[in-house]
């Protein structure tokens, strides 16, 4: 018998109306996540890699198919389900000490423990100096530390990024990477990454899940077997993502064909 | 210092310290003062020129302020009274924007987040609010009789429709990426009202705050008119009444400061409560 997966997607799609228009955006997608898995979606825009990531958060609702964790259906979003944005999405009046509180908190977790569990994330990523500080008093790279310590410090079981790092500058985001990948190994988290990054998936997933376009849909999944540390210098990186970024185009090719 | 003066100008870069700061502070406070100065200037030279013989000079102005604050100059019926009319004015306009907050506010906040309360609500709001405050005098004579009730109540009109206005719009300019995050991380339903959309809302309430406290000292003019025996406005009618255009010019000095007085005062407030706003500097 198979392990119970994290997360299975069965013959997920998703259409949107607007108007008298039905959009497509995600036609039957089949994805399985195991627990502690790090798995990247890639593809370009309009591929439906948000909108997957968003139904697995439970902002969106299937049209057709279903969408399970732990085999139960994902009803809207929940604390176990923890959703990091490129856009950050912090509260502006909290601080950084609230903001990582504001999940265990609304969950009427007792005032000490609360209190307890804030400070440990607080310097998990390495934010102790700046725990009063409000977030537009954060450069971008400290914004997303704390969105991902909130969704730590709230016990979730999966994270979903949706390009978390995108709208970091280069050092930043590489640093960045590093710690997720350190944070990711040290408490055996389960991620869901999207990214447009073929070096960005590359570099952190043991699986990337390429989608393409029109309408948006999986395309093809492949294990990334580079031992960890990954070098993104190195000629077997190189190797991989050249066959990642060949797929990718091809997929392009077909398609302007 | 016997350094800095020694060496003058040179020295005084690197020394600027204190002095520069205390420059740095009063500047704004000196051009500030700079247009009201010339305008009182103006004045006191048209009154000299004799251009018009019905406005005093600023100077008896003065004077007359003193004698309304303190007496000792005139004594007459208006010496030493700036207190009890300031007073009766000052309960008017706070009692009545009080209430129009408390009223308001909540009702902003469910109209900008209840569709059936903003369907129910809404298209009567809008049809009431073009009417002015001041057309409302007559009718708000008849219910509430002469007297500071009627003004009171205008008060609370006045103060209403900013604040009202700014709440729905605050609620409903909040980002819905803040629902999904609350909602993430386990904050959902009614749970989220206080956790985010009044937090959320909050610098525009207080635009609508700062809008409806300024219309209640605006209105409060209008709301005296209905004989009262006391109060600013009172004193500005009467002034007219008697032609003692320099009782009206104090009048209007003195609601000008009131009115300036009672917005920093919530802007203090407001600069407290938001100092987590960039837009807002605490």
């Amino acid at each position: 018998m198979a392990e119970l997966p994290i997360l299975s997607i069965q013959g997920v799609g998703k259409t949107y109306t607007l108007g008298d228009q039905r959009i497509e955006a995600l036609r039957d997608a089949n994805l399985t996540v195991r627990k502690g898995e790090f798995v990247c979606l890639i593809g370009a825009s309009g591929c439906g890699k948000s909108t997957l990531l968003r139904i697995v958060a439970g902002f969106e609702a299937p049209t057709v198919g279903s969408a399970l964790m732990w085999g139960k259906p994902i009803e809207g979003p929940a604390p176990d389900r923890g959703m990091v944005f490129q856009d950050y999405g912090l509260f502006p009046w909290l601080t950084v000490r609230q903001n990582i509180g504001f999940g265990p908190a609304s969950r009427g977790r007792p005032k000490a423990e609360v209190t307890e569990t804030v400070e440990r994330f607080v310097s998990l990523v390495g934010l102790s100096r700046f725990a009063d500080a409000y977030p537009h008093q954060l450069s971008g790279g400290m914004k997303q530390r704390v969105a991902i310590a909130r969704v730590l410090a709230n016990d979730a079981e999966i994270v979903l990024m949706d390009e978390p790092f995108g709208a970091l500058d280069a050092m930043t985001r590489e640093r960045l990477q590093d710690e997720l990948l350190d944070l990711w190994q040290r408490t055996g988290l389960t991620v869901l990454f999207v990214t447009h990054s073929i070096e960005e998936a590359i570099f952190l997933a043991d699986r990337v899940v390429v989608m393409e376009p029109g309408p948006g849909r999986i395309a093809s999944e492949h294990a990334i077997e580079l031992p960890r540390a990954r070098d993104v210098a190195s000629p077997e990186f190189n190797l991989v993502r050249r066959d990642l970024s060949g797929r990718l185009h091809s997929h392009h090719a077909k398609k302007a064909a | 210092m016997s350094d800095a003066t020694a060496t003058g100008a040179v020295a005084a870069p690197p020394r600027a310290g204190s002095g520069a700061r205390m420059l740095a502070r009063t500047k704004p406070v000196l051009f500030a003062l700079i247009v009201p100065l010339l305008l009182l200037l103006g004045w006191h030279l048209a009154v000299q020129a004799g251009l018009t013989r019905l406005i005093p000079s600023p100077a008896e102005v003065a004077e007359y302020m003193v004698d309304f604050a303190v007496g000792g100059i005139w004594d007459d019926a208006f010496s030493a009274t700036l207190h009890i009319h300031l007073l009766a004015s000052m309960q008017r306009v706070y009692g009545g924007f009080l209430l129009a907050a408390l009223v308001a506010v909540p009702l902003g906040l469910l109209i900008g987040r209840i569709p059936v309360v903003a369907q129910l609500m809404d298209p009567f709001l809008q049809l009431m609010r073009p009417i002015p405050v001041t057309a409302w005098l007559p009718l708000s004579m008849i219910l509430f009789g002469l007297g500071p009730r009627s003004a009171f109540f205008l008060v609370f009109l006045g103060a209403f429709y900013p604040i009202l206005l700014n709440t729905v719009f605050g609620v409903r300019s909040v980002e819905p990426r803040l629902f999904e995050a609350a909602a993430m991380l386990g904050c959902r339903g009614n749970a989220q009202f206080f956790k985010v959309v009044l937090p959320a809302a909050l610098p525009s309430i207080f635009t609508g705050l700062r809008l409806g406290l300024g219309l209640a000292w605006f209105v409060i003019v209008v709301g005296e008119m209905t004989g009262v025996p006391q109060g600013l406005g009172a004193v500005i009618m009467d002034g007219r009444t008697l032609s003692r255009t320099e009782l009206v010019i104090c009048g209007m000095i003195v609601i000008g400061i009131a009115g300036f007085v009672s917005d920093r005062l919530v802007v203090m407030l407001m600069n407290r409560l938001l100092r987590w706003s960039p837009l807002h500097r605490g």
